[in-house]
């Protein structure tokens, strides 16, 4: 119960806003409802999925493929299956988790959280269609490079002792 | 959409995995389930947070703040608007092509959109759970910088 104090003290927050202004109340609660059935909608398959990788993908296999000296096979995959993927960020995170546990580069790990956040498919779908595909392939061609830079300089920003230190933190998360 | 295809994914390697081996299957899904368990109170505080800056954070406002003649001043409040928010894709795209046809400029709307997907202030402390403080800090900071050079060549190109 503890762990859950912050959400419910939002929900509080919600009730007093109510007290003074029923609307905004009414509109929070509304945004709230379709963020949360967006997130129960995605998250389920990906932490499924998750917890198969986890039991039948071994360390070794993935390690050969996006660990160390993967090189750009590591780094093409690592686009592909960020690109590939559903949901907002924070569905992201405990993938990256599973994939730090079972040895793939920081490197790596960096490039699919940046193409998860930018380059997905079917996100760039929604923006070809709303904002024109001129406006659309601009970001898509500066994302790419943009992406593999974040992810390079991220590494050479971070000690290797604290990147050490965020790979044994993911054995408790994933 | 694309979520059924995950749907479908997670249905037949459940019904693989407990052909092959039952008890695997079994340590599977405890998994899943605590690590989803795991992070459920950063989620649903993120989610309630926005929930309540989004209330009062409406197109209206945005439009006003990041019109086609506010410059970079403009891209900065954009971008800051965009790193704030959290908006699923289909609700954030034609939001943007709403805000281009009530007068933000080309500019402002590649700041917004970008750090909109790349930059998460409200989800840092879920991203910080599995990555370090600093960690999460230098990845906004970098992303957030590289939305004001997407902004700058969008720009270019559509301009």
């Amino acid at each position: 119960m503890r762990r859950y104090r912050y959400p419910l003290i939002i929900i509080l927050v919600i009730g007093l806003i109510a007290v003074f202004d029923r609307r905004s109340a009414a509109l929070a609660v509304n945004n709230a409802g379709m963020q949360l059935r967006q997130m129960f909608f995605v998250l389920p398959p990906i932490f499924l999925l998750l917890g198969l990788l986890d039991v039948w993908v071994p360390r070794t296999t993935m390690v050969k493929y996006m660990g160390e000296g993967s090189g750009l096979k590591g780094i093409f995959l690592a686009f592909v299956i960020g690109s590939a993927a559903a949901g907002p960020l924070y569905g992201a995170f405990p993938v990256a988790a599973v994939f730090m546990k079972k040895g793939v580069k920081f490197l790596n790990l960096m490039i699919f959280i940046g193409a998860w956040s930018t380059t997905k498919i079917p996100m760039l779908m929604f923006e070809i269609e709303s904002l024109g595909l001129k406006f659309a392939l601009t970001r898509l061609v500066i994302d790419i490079p943009g992406i593999i830079l974040i992810a390079f300089l991220l590494t050479k920003l971070i000690s290797k002792r604290e990147i050490e230190e965020i790979y044994e933190n993911s054995e408790n998360m994933a | 959409m694309e979520t059924y295809i995950f749907y479908g994914l997670a249905l037949i390697g459940l019904i693989v995995s407990f052909q092959k081996d039952k008890d695997k299957t079994r340590l599977a899904l405890k998994k899943s389930w605590k690590s989803l368990e795991n992070i459920l109170p950063q989620l649903l505080t993120m989610i309630l947070f926005i929930s309540v800056l989004l209330t009062y954070l409406n197109t209206g406002l945005i439009s006003r703040l990041i019109g086609g003649e506010s410059g970079w001043g403009g891209v900065m409040l954009a971008a800051v608007v965009g790193s704030i928010t959290m908006i699923p894709p289909f609700v954030a795209f034609p939001t943007a092509s709403m805000l281009l046809k009530s007068g933000a400029g080309y500019m402002q709307i590649g700041a917004f959109v970008s750090t909109l997907t790349m930059v998460g202030i409200v989800t840092m402390p879920v991203e910080m759970k599995y990555f370090s403080k600093k960690m999460t800090l230098y990845r906004n900071i970098l992303a957030f910088l590289f939305s004001l050079g997407v902004a700058f060549l969008i720009k270019e190109v559509t301009g």
